[in-house]
This record gives structure tokens, sequence and C-alpha cells, in this order.
């Protein structure tokens, strides 16, 4: 016993840099024993669950035409709701960081919103608000455009979810903007678009990069706002996180788990692409 | 408020008789650039807001609540107080043990840790619930096992509370991690060499200067807490009046057009997000220097 204590002590002193701040052994502990137990063990089991499947399974499953369509839906409204994003999200952002007007505090609070309105809340405002009898769909039924229950719906609704991630990382850097860069631009003779478009633009363009992998990556993988708009007519308008449930009901836990870890490959495709953002950003602008 | 009004409604004015700064845009394109996020923000985050009070209240204050009556409502939102009671002190405990080993000591692997805590963010809601019932599912690991011993977690409370775990896992320790580190550790060491032990060093040093960004990420863990629907849709088997938490009640009656009601739980989610979001911004603007906040989320 005696002789078994020092050691341990060694053996964690070796690990961490000396510090007379106690409690690491307990708090380090007690953090890799949680994340194991709640996050790595069952992420792990379905990666495991996935291996068992072998590439060629896991591309018959995709393949599959149901899984197919769902993933290019997903994706592909993703892809066009984060681009939506990055646009308004840029006015939004600007607009909030360098204009004074009535009502500012109030939008800039209300930004959060998607991230603090829990998703079936979101889902059925939107259907309601878009629904043929709802305040918006009633008047674009007038003109023949049908949103709720199709695929526009879904596109609605993942714009609603991505917008705060492109402001939110935007707007910090464009608030610490040097002021000296824009007068240096005028007296060089730069017309204020030109100014705008060839300094203000390039170092905020890592942001945004990341806003739109962030607000994809959210996008891909929601389902609360998407469901009650969507139709969720198969071929269609099914999203691939509803797939997953649909296959969970049918017990197909094969197709489950397979539909599962391509989500989750494009997921860390996306957090990838974020890391080597930010170290190009790092290199090129000196910041983040 | 009242005040700001004035000012700026004559700030136009003002605009076009002042020479334009250089940097500055004409107040054509800056009227136009307000007008636009205007208008988008108020179509995509104020209006669904307003939806959800309108139908709530659409056939009165007397249906509006009769729906807190029912029976199964009642049973939901005492199950979600339930969850969030279990799950927030837990996350929020872990998140400050995960801050204080990150922040206050150094040792290899750091960022590597601080990206797996990050990884439930990147999961789908609904991958959250699925590994679950991988694992205590009945064609599960670990579900038979469970089984035999007459224990019941996927569509079941204990199924729940994992899902719940596993969203809300981060957003305490990602608020309290950046902030720590920047706090350092020499408060932490000058009130252990005048001989304050470990435990009272963290409750009278480390722990005021992290209350609020502490409070700050237990807001937003509870909020989502409350407010999951994939994740907790997954694993909880819809039994009403046993595992439907708020938002599945809200789903079961939306689905059986019983709108009013629909809307009348979901106002209390909506009610909860405005609080949340009141003082979110309320902590960000008084004690901006001590919350990590407007990172990225």
């Amino acid at each position: 016993m005696s002789a078994a204590a020092p050691v341990a002590n060694k053996k964690a002193r070796s690990f961490t840099a000396p510090s007379v701040i106690p409690g690491f052994r307990a708090t380090f502990g007690f953090t890799i024993f949680y994340l194991s137990l709640v996050v790595l063990f069952p992420l792990s089991l379905l990666i495991f669950r996935a291996s068992s499947l072998g590439l060629s399974g896991l591309y018959g499953i995709a393949v599959e035409p149901r899984v197919a369509a769902a993933l290019r839906t997903s994706f592909f409204i993703s892809f066009a709701a984060a681009a939506i994003d990055v646009v308004f999200g840029l006015i939004t952002a600007w607009v909030l960081t360098r204009y004074e007007f009535p009502g500012r505090r109030f939008l800039d609070a209300i930004v959060d919103l998607p991230f603090a309105l829990p998703t079936a809340v979101a889902g059925i405002a939107l259907a309601a608000l878009y629904a043929p009898n709802g305040w918006l769909g009633e008047p674009l039924a007038d003109y023949d455009i049908k949103i709720a229950y199709t695929r526009w719906g879904i596109l609605v609704a993942l714009v609603f979810v991505g917008l705060p991630f492109v402001v939110r990382t935007v707007q910090p850097l464009l608030a610490e903007i040097d002021a000296e860069l824009e007068e240096a631009s005028a007296t060089l003779g730069a017309s204020r678009a030109q100014t705008v478009w060839r300094v203000l633009l390039p170092p905020i363009l890592p942001a945004l990069l990341t806003g739109f992998a962030l607000a994809f990556a959210r996008s891909v993988g929601e389902y609360g706002s998407v469901i009650f708009i969507a139709g969720n007519l198969a071929y269609i308008s099914e999203i691939a996180p509803l797939l997953i449930i649909v296959k969970l009901e049918q017990f197909d836990y094969a197709g489950a788990t397979g539909i599962a870890t391509i989500m989750l490959a494009i997921s860390f495709s996306v957090l990838l692409a974020i890391n080597l953002i930010q170290a190009w950003s790092q290199k090129r602008f000196g910041h983040v | 408020m009242s005040e700001a009004i004035p000012s700026a409604a004559l700030a136009p004015v003002i605009a076009v008789a002042a020479p334009r700064s250089v940097t500055e845009e004409t107040p054509l394109t800056r009227n136009v650039l307000i007008g636009v996020a205007v208008a988008f923000l108020g179509l995509f985050l104020l209006l669904p807001l307003a939806v959800v009070f309108t139908e709530a209240m659409a056939k009165g204050a007397g249906a509006f609540f009769a729906t807190f009556e029912e029976p199964d409502a009642r049973a939901a939102i005492r199950l979600t107080l339930i969850v969030a009671a279990i799950v927030v002190p837990l996350n929020a405990l872990f998140g400050v043990c995960a801050a204080w080993a990150i922040s206050k000591f150094s040792f290899p692997g750091k960022s590597v840790l601080i990206t797996l805590i990050d990884l439930p963010f990147s999961v789908s809601p609904v991958v959250s619930g699925l590994v679950y019932v991988l694992v205590f599912g009945s064609q599960g690991l670990l579900g038979p096992t469970f089984a035999a011993y007459g224990i019941q977690v996927v569509f079941a409370i204990p199924g729940i509370v994992l899902a719940t775990i596993f969203v809300t896992f981060p957003f305490v320790a990602r608020e309290l991690i950046p902030l720590m580190q920047e706090q350092g550790t020499v408060e932490e060491e000058a009130a252990l060499t005048l001989g304050a032990s470990g435990f009272r060093t963290f409750l009278t040093v480390t722990l005021p200067n992290i209350k609020w960004g502490l409070l700050y990420g237990v807001l937003l863990a509870n909020a989502r807490a409350m407010g999951e629907f994939g994740a907790v849709s997954v694993v909880s088997g819809h039994i009403r009046g046993l595992t439907n938490t708020i938002p599945l009640q809200v789903e079961i009656l939306y689905n059986e057009y019983n709108i009013v009601s629909a809307f009348a739980l979901a106002s209390l989610l909506a009610g909860l997000a405005l609080v949340t979001l009141g003082f979110k911004t309320l902590l960000e603007w008084r004690y901006a220097g001590q919350i990590a906040g407007r990172r990225r989320h």
C-alpha cells in the first residue's frame, strides 16, 4: 500500500506539468469517465456496428433508392439553406454591428432565438405560418406558391435553424475591424464599394465559410423543426434523420446504423473543413 | 428605448446634411440594408414566434388554460422538469470538473479532449438517440442484460435522461473552459500558499470568478434539456402520460389537430426560450468580461 501511492503520484506528475493546484486526478478522472460513459462508448458502438456492415454494406444502404433520395434531399437543401444564411447573415451582422437604429439591441438578442427555441416549437410554428390557411401560406397560395409540405418548407425551416451560426461567427470580426484600414483605403482613392469588397470582406471570408459550415452541419442533422413542415413524402420531401427513425420503427437496425454513420461522416468532414479553414485563416490573416 | 427613437429618427436627416465620412455608406444603402435585415429577421424569427402565442390564444384564455388541466399535459410537464433536474446538475458538475482539469493543468492531448467534449454538438439529435437504442435496445449490446434484471432503459425514463445528457453535454464545459483558461491559476495559487484547502480555494476564489459563466452555461443547457425533441423522440417510445416530455406531447397534440393545446404547451417552451434569451442578453451586457459568451455556438 505505502509503496503504491508514490508510484501513482509519480505517474500523475509525469503526465501533467508540476503544479501546486490540487484535484487534477479527481477532476480529470471524472471527466474521462463521464465522457467515455455518456459519449464515447455509445458512439463507438455505432461505429463498431457500422464496421460490421463493411464498406460494401454501407454502400449498399447508401444507394438504396429511398435512402439515396433522403440523403440527397438533406444534403442539397442544407447547402442551399446555409448559402441563404451566409447572405442574410452577413447583412444582419453588418447592420447590427455598424448601424445604430431603434430596436437594434432587441434584434441582436432575437438572433439567438433558433438556438433557444425548441425545434418542435419552431417546427409547428413554421408549419402553421406557411400552411395553406396560415398567415403567409394563404396570401402565397393566391400566387400558386406552396411552401408547407413541399421541399420549400424544408428550406424555410433550415434557413431558420442555421441563421444564428453565420451571424454569431461573423459579428465579432466585423466589430474588431480597424477603422484605419477603411480610412487608408478611402484616402488611396477607393470608392466605398471597393473598400467594402476588397478591404473589409477578405478578412471575414474565413468566418463566413466557418459560419456556412456550422449552419450546414446543423441543417443536415436537423429533425424537429423540419418534419412538421416537410410533408415527409418518401423520395421527395423525406430527410435523412427522419429515415433513421422510419428504419428504427421497422426494426431495420442495420439500415438506421448505416444512415447514421454516413451522417456522422458528413459531420466529421465538416468539422475537419472548419479546422482547415481556421488554420488557413490564422496563417493568412492572423486571426480565426 | 423611448429616448433613442427621436435621435435615431433624426439620424438620416443629419446624415444627408453633414458631409458623409469616408467610412460610411450612403444613407440610401444604409437604410436599404437595415430594411433587408429587419424584414428578414421579422419574417424568419419574429413571425414564427408570434404565431406560437397567437395560435395558443386563438380560442381564448379558457381553452389555453384548459390545456394545462389535462392529465397527459401535466405528466409531460412533470417529466420534463424531472429530466432537467437530473441532467442539468450532472452536466454542470461535469463542466466544472472538465474545465478545472483542462484550464488549471497542462497535459498532453488537451486539444483532443476539448474536441471530444464538443463532439455531441456535431451529432444529429436523431443519431444521439439512436446510439442509446444500439446500447440499451432489445437488440442492443446491453439491452438483454439489463432486461434480465428488470431494468428498462430505452422507451423509459432512463433512456430519455441519457439522450438529454448527451445533447446538452458540452454546454457548461465549453462556456467555462475558455473563461477559466483566461483567468489562469495565479489567484488559486495565492490562496493555496496562504493555507486554504483545495476545496475552499475553489469555493471562495474560483467559484466567484466563474459564477456568471456557470449560470450562463446552465441556462443554455436547461433550455436545451427541456426542449430537446429529436434525441428524446427516438428513445422515448411515446407512451402517453409516462414517457412523453413537453415537446413530444406537443407533437402528439399537433398531429391530432388539437392545435390550440399543441400551441398552448408550445408557448410554455417558447416562454422559457424568451426568458433564457433575456437572461442571456442581460448577462452578456452586464457581465461581458465574466462570461466567455458570444463565441461560436
